[in-house]
């Protein structure tokens, strides 16, 4: 199909190129179908309540109204939710990504006997889903060593604190760093704290950094268990704060929450549009190479 | 194919063995010891423990607070069995699992295929059919709520302008799974796009010029080699979105809470629904502990082709 297209003679003015029409008319198609629900929410969250409820709706807000982003700002406790998101993100990621790296050096690099059972092992956590989890673990929290960590941040973390895919991955990237780099820096009585640190590390740093950005945006994503194990409002991540602002029975203030809906995806776009490249080359990794 | 790799870096590297030939404890053991430990404890803990611990609360009734948990045997599985809202369950299930798989795979190779054409912008456009699948599943099911509304959402307005009422799609049982399905379709389908794509590039060219040589057309080269070549993909793919869509959570929860009267009530949201609604931690055990076992089923499925791909691939 490529070559199709791609045949075409270069330059020649001679008839009219449907292919290529049609190949960019279905390109600009899927474009709109799938960015609508973005734009629609960026256009509701300008809008005043009476535009809201008119029909038919309009594309663009007649007359914007910022005042939204205030108002859903306190229609909620937002900046708490704000950082009580970013405390999550930020401590569940950095947790995440020292057992990974740890993990995968010690099982590269480090002499150990039954190593690949313990490979196995840590792999079989992939296929522990958490939602299975969810219940017996919320029992358990509810009772370590006769405290209750239900509504606490290390309620809401540790749960999650061990990495299976990760591991993989970055396993599979130190295994292919150059062996001699490594051996002659041991020779030289480099000890594996720094060797880590100082080689290992910055020799796989795009993996890592692109298994970080993984489990950042996971973290930041994350619902079901802050949704359980968080009993007041106050200790709520952006998520669950939000979905706490729809009221179905009664008319939702649509303006307001899309503006609210903003807070909670805008950060993520953000960070996509500079490291794209890096996530979806990430996300790829695990299927051609797993 | 990743385990082939492994297996020859390992090769190529042998320890100078400068001591012992036999392993014994060392510094290096213990280090070892420290950075996999706690990845290991964190797993015990917080996954393995609770599989064990659901298979024991399966076999009791507990409503959660009372200090007895009482032993039942059977009876929580033998309820299952029999109960119309459960079998409603699984046939939700198996319905949202086809239609999302179907959807994201069919949707995701045709996307995929017109990417890989030359066509200007077409990084800037699979940045945009990609970015849903890194949303966050609760935030965007809250604007696709305003857009199914069918008194002044977006959606009724479309339908409107080709003559179409819009059904009350999330209060409509009818309707309701088909809202749900939509959602999950256009937030997994850049994943699936992206993930065809990078195998659409990987089928070697002369592979297509040897097909034309022998004068297949456009579609009989897709069939000839496109699918073949892809079929690794495919199957990689169907079973992530199988896996996905089994612990698809989220959208359920905010959109439709299982509604109306069970009609998107899935699995995992039965299990949610039976321990922290109804405070059944039995049955919701059991019912979790049934999930796990189809998941793991499908899992050992990949794991055995994926390695019968490394001994013959």
């Amino acid at each position: 199909m490529a070559d199709l297209v791609a045949a075409r003679p270069a330059g020649g003015g001679r008839g009219i190129p449907w292919g290529r029409i049609a190949g960019y008319a279905a390109m600009v198609l899927a474009v709109i179908v799938v960015g609508t629900p973005l734009f629609w929410m960026l256009s509701g969250s300008l809008k005043t309540t009476q535009e809201v409820f008119s029909y038919p709706p309009t594309w663009f807000p007649s007359h914007p109204r910022w005042e939204n982003y205030v108002d859903a700002w306190h229609a909620a406790p937002f900046g708490r939710f704000y950082i009580n998101s970013l405390i999550i993100m930020t401590v569940g990621t950095a947790i995440k990504m020292v057992n990974a790296v740890c993990t995968a050096y010690a099982l590269v690099f480090l002499r150990f006997p039954a190593k690949n059972l313990i490979f196995i092992i840590i792999l079989a956590g992939l296929m522990v889903p958490e939602q299975v989890t969810i219940l017996p673990n919320y029992i358990t929290l509810s009772d370590v060593f006769g405290q209750s960590w239900i509504n606490t941040y290390q309620g809401i973390i540790l749960p999650g604190a061990a990495i299976a895919f990760g591991t993989f991955l970055l396993r599979q990237t130190f295994l292919g760093l150059p062996r001699e780099v490594i051996e002659a820096a041991r020779l030289d009585g480099c000890n594996h704290l720094r060797l880590l640190w100082d080689m290992v590390i910055p020799m796989a740093r795009s993996s890592v950094i692109t298994v970080m950005l993984l489990v950042a945006v996971a973290k930041w994503n994350e619902y079901l268990w802050p949704l359980i194990i968080t009993t007041t409002e106050e200790m709520r991540p952006l998520t669950v704060g939000l979905t706490y602002l729809v009221n179905r029975e009664s008319n939702t203030q649509w303006g307001q929450v899309m503006a609210a809906t903003v807070f909670v995806i805008v950060p993520l776009l953000v960070v996509f549009a500079f490291a794209q490249r890096l996530i979806i080359e990430g996300v790829t990794a695990g299927a051609t190479k797993g | 194919m990743a385990i082939s790799v492994a297996h020859h870096a390992q090769v190529a590297y042998k320890p100078q063995t400068r001591t012992a030939r036999r392993w014994r404890p060392s510094g290096e053991a213990l280090l070892f010891l420290l950075f996999v430990g706690p990845n290991l404890f964190f797993f015990a803990v917080f996954s393995f423990w609770p599989i064990i611990y659901s298979a024991w609360l399966s076999f009791h009734r507990w409503d959660m607070i009372a200090p007895i948990k009482q032993y039942v045997g059977l009876d929580q599985y033998r309820y299952l069995l029999h109960d119309d809202v459960f079998h409603k369950v699984l046939a939700n299930t198996a319905v949202y699992t086809v239609g999302a798989v179907g959807g994201t795979l069919i949707l995701g190779l045709l996307v995929a295929l017109l990417l890989n054409q030359p066509l200007r912008g077409r990084d800037g456009a699979r940045a945009v059919i990609f970015a849903p699948s890194l949303l966050s599943g609760a935030a965007i099911s809250v604007v696709w709520i305003y857009m199914f509304d069918p008194r002044f959402g977006i959606i009724a307005r479309l339908l409107d302008l080709v003559h179409l009422s819009s059904p009350s799609w999330l209060t409509d049982p009818a309707w309701a799974m088909p809202a749900v399905l939509i959602v999950s379709i256009w937030k997994d389908l850049g994943f699936a796009t992206v993930i065809f794509l990078a195998g659409l590039q990987a089928i070697p060219r002369d592979l297509y010029e040897a097909a034309k040589v022998d004068g297949a057309g456009v579609l009989w080269r897709f069939r000839s080699v496109t699918l073949p070549m892809l079929s690794p993909i495919v199957f990689f793919l169907g079973v992530t979105t199988i896996l996905n869509t089994f612990q698809s959570f989220d959208i359920i929860q905010v959109m439709t809470k299982g509604g109306p009267v069970d009609a998107t009530n899935t699995l995992i949201y039965y299990v949610y629904q039976q321990g922290f609604i109804a405070f059944n931690a039995g049955r919701s055990s059991a019912a979790s502990l049934t999930l796990f076992v189809l998941m793991l089923g499908i899992t050992l499925l990949q794991v055995r082709y994926a390695e019968r791909r490394v001994h013959y691939g």
